[in-house]
């Protein structure tokens, strides 16, 4: 760290190894290239969700219940995050890492939740392959909740970055990332929930 | 306010953004929810209500959780770039849906 | 152990094992002069690791040439072969090797010669026309340019191991699908596609963040010159379109190895779903391919015109109005589909309506040339041949446009030729104006004149012969992909299109010429002041090749052709009284890394060779957290060096001067 304090003080005009600006606009971009991705899966879920092939249609087969506390799981991870990063812009690493461990545990929850529903559906011969509806769903919902793992590997790496080199300027600008990252996957889940789940229960 | 926050408040949001999004955020999900669960509304009364409250959700998301406004520099590129994404987003998703109803009536399936 | 692969994998088709014997003796041949001439060491360092946006683009237009090669030798296979398959004989490809040959040949030219072309371009010269220093992002850079590598590398193990895919560039499925697409082909199709798309998705992320937030000081988003912003608008239209590739692409994976049913016939699967995604990357993919070429040509014709661009900002808002355009017109490409009268009208007319800012670009370019001093240089060219060319291509397209005409015409050869006159003639020609443009500034020296001409009336007279004998082969009925003929109406026309191809590759031949004779008179050729056209922009205030670190001083971007403004009230190449540290990134293995790792992992799924896919994807994520966890990622450049560097540059500058005097 030495070297970097004494090479900013010397060209204290050069702002330039600061890029935390840049990069969280790049995360944002790389985010709206996945929006678009999602939306592809969406219209083709949009475009498949009545070809059931005489298996079940999401009203017989979805769980609201399941659904509402997976949502509510992921609700309250986002609150949570945000406390984190509140936590990490005041320089205060315990609390940091405290947020992020109940985080990541309601992270853990909901995914915990997708595996028994998609275990659930499967055992009962309604996987991926019993039709282009179940394709749709298991592809479209699955990959929202790779994602949410992605982002639950990510967590764990930020929480060791953070223990390990406390809360310095990259660090807060990957936590950051990973906040836009985890709050994005939020609002993907509300079309989630809306589009495929209530919308095919009504 | 200390200082610190000051230094930081640009584009990150406070305390109070993230408490208000999640309430917002928990009404906007019990209603829909319950509305479907209950089926206490008509179908088609039912689903424009549960389209429009996820559509006011995300807002409310984008607002409060991932601080796009128009107000500081950052939030405004980000949210001028959403907005561009939401069009594309309209325009394959909503085209697609068209086409794909339109060819499936022409084969009258 | 080895999943599907066996030694049975390797083709025993004479055409496929001399071109096999002859890249492996090439290989050879440059792993024997790297060794001798101890230079792996050179390659290593200063190009495989490099996150210097310059030197990525030159390895982007190698890429981009060497693939090129390639895609024309499928070319010129399949006009001979049709040329001599004629009245009912076989010709000597097989429709085995055949279909494959056109689908390799479509899939190269698009994804694997022209994208790299085109990005390679950008990567030199945008960072440099904005004044900044590199890109946002240099390692996400590195780490695009070798996913690119990854791909082109899989797309041509496929010669030596398997088969290619047999459905056409466009793998529509069912055919692309497993029950008739048992074989390997399709999955390399995917693999090599879905690699490199994921690149080219990072370049527009990375590109697009430069553009917005590298900027020199005072040079406005109005400021930026139109290649730049060309680039920037086929960067918007990356970020939007290829997500849609990938999901495309990863569904049609999902139905091959994991008997999902999106696309098949059974089940309440809809292939049109995949055709519909498809183009919906395909529309504006052709878009990211001629936007930067209209703005090769929109530089060159203000920089040997002498004037400033006609209408620059009517130049940005056209290209603007062209990629929200291109995202609701993609059902032209399968109006046969047999939507509904509405859909067809619907994406009918908007087609057309793409037309307008076309035109208005053309219109800008000739009012920039009139009562300009034209100089007759190889890129001015390139340029008016593709005003002829493209517009031929645009107005045939308007014709496509109409529902009803494309219902006789679709999949004819009216519209390979059709395809072929606004790529071959708008992108292509773009790129190759490019190349001559700034080869200079990439490379130090210029590019032969005397070739340079010969390789452009090779293309362009080759190119009518190729192409032209198309729309009269399309008239008469002939549709595309066919393997032999029986119609003696077509022959003669075949014929002609034959003679074309092999007047396009004197074309190509001289351009390896040309750059053999220029590299051997490079010292002649030398370009000493870094701006040997009279440039506008701000990269030819640089050396030839630039510096690395591009701008000793971060330039003054104000105002359109702001160097030529600097030129002008003798601002330009001033010195400051002393230089600041620069910060520089640091270049990386890792990149290269991620690059292999997954070549080898797309490899593994290929063939079904579970282990390797499971420990290269291991590996990549693991090299991913590595590198995220470097923070040694950069250094500074010290005054003394700069100051070193740049007095070279200003004595060769006042020598010049002296010289002229």
């Amino acid at each position: 760290m030495t070297a970097m304090t004494n090479s900013h003080d010397a060209h204290d005009e050069h702002h330039h190894h600061d890029t935390s600006k840049t990069t969280l606009f790049g995360f944002w971009i790389y985010l709206m290239t996945d929006c678009l991705l999602f939306a592809s899966v969406f219209a083709t879920y949009a475009v498949l969700f009545m070809n059931t092939a005489g298996g079940p249609s999401g009203a017989d087969i979805f769980e609201l219940e399941l659904v509402a506390w997976e949502t509510a799981a992921l609700l309250v991870s986002s609150i949570t995050y945000g406390f984190a990063m509140l936590a990490a812009y005041k320089g205060n690493k315990g609390s940091t890492l405290k947020w992020l461990g109940v985080t990541f545990l309601m992270g853990v929850a909901f995914i915990s939740m997708e595996i028994y529903e998609f275990h659930h559906l499967i055992t009962h011969d309604f996987g991926p392959d019993r039709s282009a509806f179940l394709s749709a769903f298991f592809a479209l919902v699955g990959m929202h909740g790779l994602h949410v793992t992605a982002g639950l590997i990510w967590m764990i790496i930020l929480m060791l970055e953070v223990k390990n080199r406390g809360l310095e300027k990259r660090t807060q600008t990957r936590l950051a990332c990973l906040s836009m990252f985890w709050h994005f996957l939020d609002v993907v889940w509300i079309c989630v929930f809306t589009v495929v789940y209530l919308m095919g229960s009504v | 306010m200390s200082n610190h926050h000051d230094h930081h408040e640009e584009g990150h949001g406070s305390y109070s953004d993230y408490v208000i999004g999640f309430v917002l955020s928990v009404i906007l999900t019990v209603i829909p929810f319950g509305l479907v669960m209950t089926g206490a509304l008509e179908k088609s009364t039912t689903l424009i209500t549960v389209v429009v409250f996820a559509i006011v959700q995300i807002a409310v998301h984008l607002k409060y959780f991932l601080h796009l406004s128009f107000k500081t520099e950052e939030g405004a590129i980000n949210l001028m770039t959403f907005l561009f994404s939401a069009l594309i987003i309209v325009l394959v998703v909503g085209l697609s849906i068209w086409i794909i109803y339109a060819s499936n009536y022409m084969m009258m399936m | 152990m080895l999943g599907k692969l066996s030694l049975d994998a390797i083709p025993h088709d004479p055409i496929v094992i001399a071109t096999l014997i002859v890249v492996a003796i090439g290989g050879l041949a440059l792993a024997v002069a790297l060794t001798k001439y101890q230079k792996w060491m050179y390659l290593w360092k200063e190009w495989i690791t490099s996150v210097d946006h310059k030197r990525l683009g030159v390895m982007y237009i190698i890429l981009a040439l060497i693939m090129m090669m390639r895609g024309f030798a499928d070319a010129i296979m399949m006009r001979t072969q049709l040329a001599a398959a004629t009245n009912g004989a076989a010709g000597y490809l097989p429709p085995e090797h055949y279909d494959q040959i056109f689908t390799a040949h479509g899939v190269i030219m698009i994804i694997f010669m022209a994208m790299p072309f085109m990005i390679g371009l950008m990567n030199i010269v945008l960072p440099l026309q904005i004044g900044a220093r590199d890109v946002a992002f240099p390692f996400l850079n590195n780490l695009s340019f070798w996913l690119a590598a990854s791909g082109a590398i899989l797309m041509n193990v496929s010669l030596g191991l398997g088969e290619f895919a047999k459905t056409g560039w466009v793998a529509y499925p069912p055919l692309s699908g497993l029950q008739y697409s048992p074989g390997v082909g399709v999955d390399y199709y995917i693999w090599a596609l879905q690699i490199s798309g994921i690149g080219t998705t990072l370049t527009g992320v990375n590109f697009l963040a430069t553009v917005i937030k590298m900027r020199a000081p005072g040079m406005s988003l109005w400021d930026m010159p139109i290649f730049t912003w060309t680039c920037t608008w086929a960067n918007v239209l990356i970020v939007a379109s290829f997500p849609i590739l990938t999901a495309a692409l990863g569904l049609l994976t999902l139905d091959r190895y994991a008997d999902f049913h999106f696309f098949t016939n059974d089940l309440g699967g809809n292939s049109m779903m995949y055709i519909n995604l498809f183009w919906a990357w395909g529309h504006p993919e052709v878009y990211i391919l001629v936007l930067p070429a209209f703005g090769i040509f929109s530089e060159i014709i203000s920089t040997f015109s002498r004037k400033p661009l006609f209408g620059h900002k009517s130049m940005i808002v056209a290209s603007g109005a062209i990629s929200i355009l291109g995202f609701i017109v993609w059902l032209h490409h399968f109006f046969t589909m047999g939507s509904s009268a509405n859909v067809n009208a619907f994406f009918g007319v908007m087609t057309m309506i793409i037309a307008v800012p076309t035109g208005v670009k053309l219109f800008n370019w000739l009012f920039t040339m009139y009562r300009g001093r034209v100089e007759f240089s190889v890129p001015v060219m390139w340029t008016l041949g593709f005003m002829v060319t493209f517009s031929i291509g645009g107005m045939t397209g308007v014709l496509l446009a109409i529902p009803g005409a494309d219902y006789i015409l679709h999949n004819s050869l009216f519209l390979i030729a059709h395809f072929h006159n606004t790529i071959i003639g708008g992108a292509v020609f773009g790129y190759l104006a490019g190349f001559s443009f700034w080869f200079p500034k990439a490379m130090g020296f210029k590019l032969d004149v005397k070739w340079g001409k010969r390789a452009f009336w090779g293309w362009q007279i080759g190119f009518f012969f190729a192409f032209m004998p198309l729309y009269v082969l399309g008239f008469l009925g002939m549709t595309r992909r066919l393997n032999h003929t029986d119609n003696p109406d077509w022959n003669i026309w075949l014929y002609i299109a034959a003679f074309g191809a092999f007047i396009i590759a004197f074309g190509i031949l001289s351009q390896l010429i040309q750059l053999f004779v220029s590299f051997k008179n490079r010292e002649q050729l030398k370009d000493t002041t870094g701006d040997p056209w009279g440039g506008r922009t701000l990269e030819w205030s640089t050396m030839s090749p630039p510096q690395f670190y591009n701008f000793a001083v971060e330039p003054d971007g104000k105002g359109v052709d702001c160097f030529h403004a600097a030129k002008q009230n003798g601002t330009a190449y001033q010195r400051p009284e002393k230089y600041a540290p620069i910060h520089m990134p640091k270049n990386t293995p890792d990149g290269f890394l991620i690059g292999m790792l997954l070549t080898a992992c797309g490899f593994g799924l290929i063939w079904h060779i579970w282990w390797l896919v499971i420990v290269t994807f291991i590996a990549t994520i693991a090299v991913g957290i590595k590198r995220c966890y470097d923070n040694d990622v950069d250094y500074y450049v010290q005054p003394e060096e700069i100051e070193k560097i740049e007095g070279e540059h200003h004595a060769a500058l006042q020598k010049q001067a002296e010289m002229r005097a």
